[in-house]
């Protein structure tokens, strides 16, 4: 019941006024200028009609009290017309700072920063926690925009008839970069090997094809292969070979591997729902866990080799034509993974 | 060592190895896919292990295991057989042995 309504009405009942005013059918003026009968309440019964509750308010001037009550019910829409500015503001922002974090990882990966892309569902922004990972990050990163140049080197010097000299210098400089990101993987292994086996250093697309911390050698020669036609026939039997043994090796790594997954499982597992402090079996996990070092440097000896042996096996315009057919395949991959992360996607 | 030179030439192909060691696991899974059944000596499971053990690094092998030795001779730990493998010569090494139960 609306008997004593002389104060402001509640929220709900402004509801009306709101819908009006944002119509923009409804002229302020309107409001201050009306006579009071002209002036619209929420009745009783929910419907709007013209009100003549304050006739028994004689105190103040009938037009000084109608004044205040349509000035507070415009201050009322103003702030509720800025509170709707502000939310959408809000929401706005959080839409940038959405793009800007895409930006970012964009940027990331392309080596502009530290290189590799931090995936933020793992350990949060500054998920890294030794100085080695930080050293071994910035180094990668590096180390992609040096292979991207050198690309662009290589290609140019197969395009040119400058002769085997030149060549010669791009795959001996070639060969010594991914020494050199083994040298650096070695020294981060030993600073944390998960991270290393994690991917987290690379592009989410090369990350899809890790084995043991980078990509398997069987597959890479699958990838250069056929750009080293034409090969002679015992070329290709010993790269064929080469490539035979390189499966066999990984398939008895791969083994190994799910060995101590599987020893590490039970370690963890050992006495669950016992009573009591589990830390003796975690140093137990933590003490089988340190073999997981010697496998990615297996792993990564497996790389170094297979590329050492078929760089032995070609002459130096095939060993040319590999690098480059490799250092463009590390390339798309690394691009596809900007363009899988910056697809539309449907809003949350 | 005496007993490690008297193991290698008794076994034509053998692998010092321990029962926890996944690497050791990884290489005999290898000679296993080139039709190679290897001798593995357990040295957890031996009581003179520590022995063995010290003198397989004397010897250069740095795991200490596995340690693989072929027709009595040192060839190495997981580095060298890998090599060995990739560039063919293991399996030279390996033919008078293949098919042997």
């Amino acid at each position: 019941m609306n008997s004593t309504s002389t104060q402001f009405v509640p929220s709900r009942r402004m509801g009306i006024y709101e819908m009006v005013g944002v119509s923009g059918n409804f002229k302020e003026n309107d409001y201050l200028d009306s006579s009071p009968s002209m002036i619209f309440e929420d009745t009783s019964d929910g419907t709007v009609g013209p009100s003549n509750k304050y006739d028994h308010v004689a105190r103040k001037p009938a037009d000084k009290v109608l004044r205040r009550l349509a000035q507070n019910r415009e201050a009322a829409r103003k702030s509720r017309l800025r509170k709707k500015a502000y939310v959408q503001k809000l929401e706005s922002s959080k839409l940038r700072l959405i793009e800007l974090t895409q930006e970012l990882q964009r940027a990331r990966r392309q080596g502009l920063y530290k290189g590799g892309e931090l995936d933020y569902g793992l350990q949060g922004y500054s998920g890294i926690t030794s100085p080695g990972i930080a050293t071994f990050e910035t180094g990668y990163g590096q180390w992609v925009e040096e292979q991207n140049r050198q690309v662009v080197e290589l290609r140019k010097a197969l395009q040119s008839s400058n002769g085997v000299t030149e060549l010669q210098f791009f795959v001996n400089s070639g060969m010594r970069h991914y020494l050199d990101l083994f040298n650096m993987k070695a020294a981060a292994a030993k600073a944390d090997v998960f991270y290393l086996m994690s991917g987290m250093w690379k592009t989410s697309a090369e990350r899809y094809f890790s084995w043991i911390g980078g990509f398997r050698p069987s597959e890479l020669l699958k990838v250069l292969i056929p750009h080293l036609e034409p090969l002679s026939d015992e070329q290709r039997w010993e790269v064929n070979n080469l490539r035979q043994s390189c499966q066999q090796a990984e398939d008895a790594l791969s083994q190994g591997m799910d060995k101590l997954h599987q020893i590490i499982a039970e370690t963890v597992c050992d006495g669950l729902l016992d009573e009591g402090n589990y830390l003796p079996q975690l140093a137990a996990a933590m003490e089988k866990l340190e073999p997981l070092v010697r496998f990615v440097n297996q792993a990564d000896h497996l790389r170094r080799e297979t590329l050492q042996l078929i760089s032995r096996i070609l002459d130096i315009h095939q060993a040319a034509r590999g690098l480059l057919a490799l250092g463009e395949y590390f390339q798309r991959l690394r691009a596809l993974s900007s363009l899988w992360a910056s697809r539309p996607r449907e809003p949350a | 060592m005496d007993r490690v030179r008297k193991l290698a030439s008794e076994k034509g192909v053998l692998i010092f190895s321990k029962s926890t060691c996944c690497l050791c696991y990884a290489v005999h899974m290898l000679f296993k896919e080139i039709g190679i059944k290897p001798y593995v000596h357990e040295i957890d499971h031996d009581p003179e292990g520590k022995e063995i053990e010290k003198a397989l690094l004397r010897m250069g092998c740095n795991g200490p295991v596995p340690a693989v030795f072929i027709g009595g001779e040192l060839v190495g730990s997981t580095n060298e057989v890998m090599s060995l493998h990739l560039s063919g010569s293991l399996v030279q090494l390996l033919k008078p042995y293949q098919n042997l139960s």
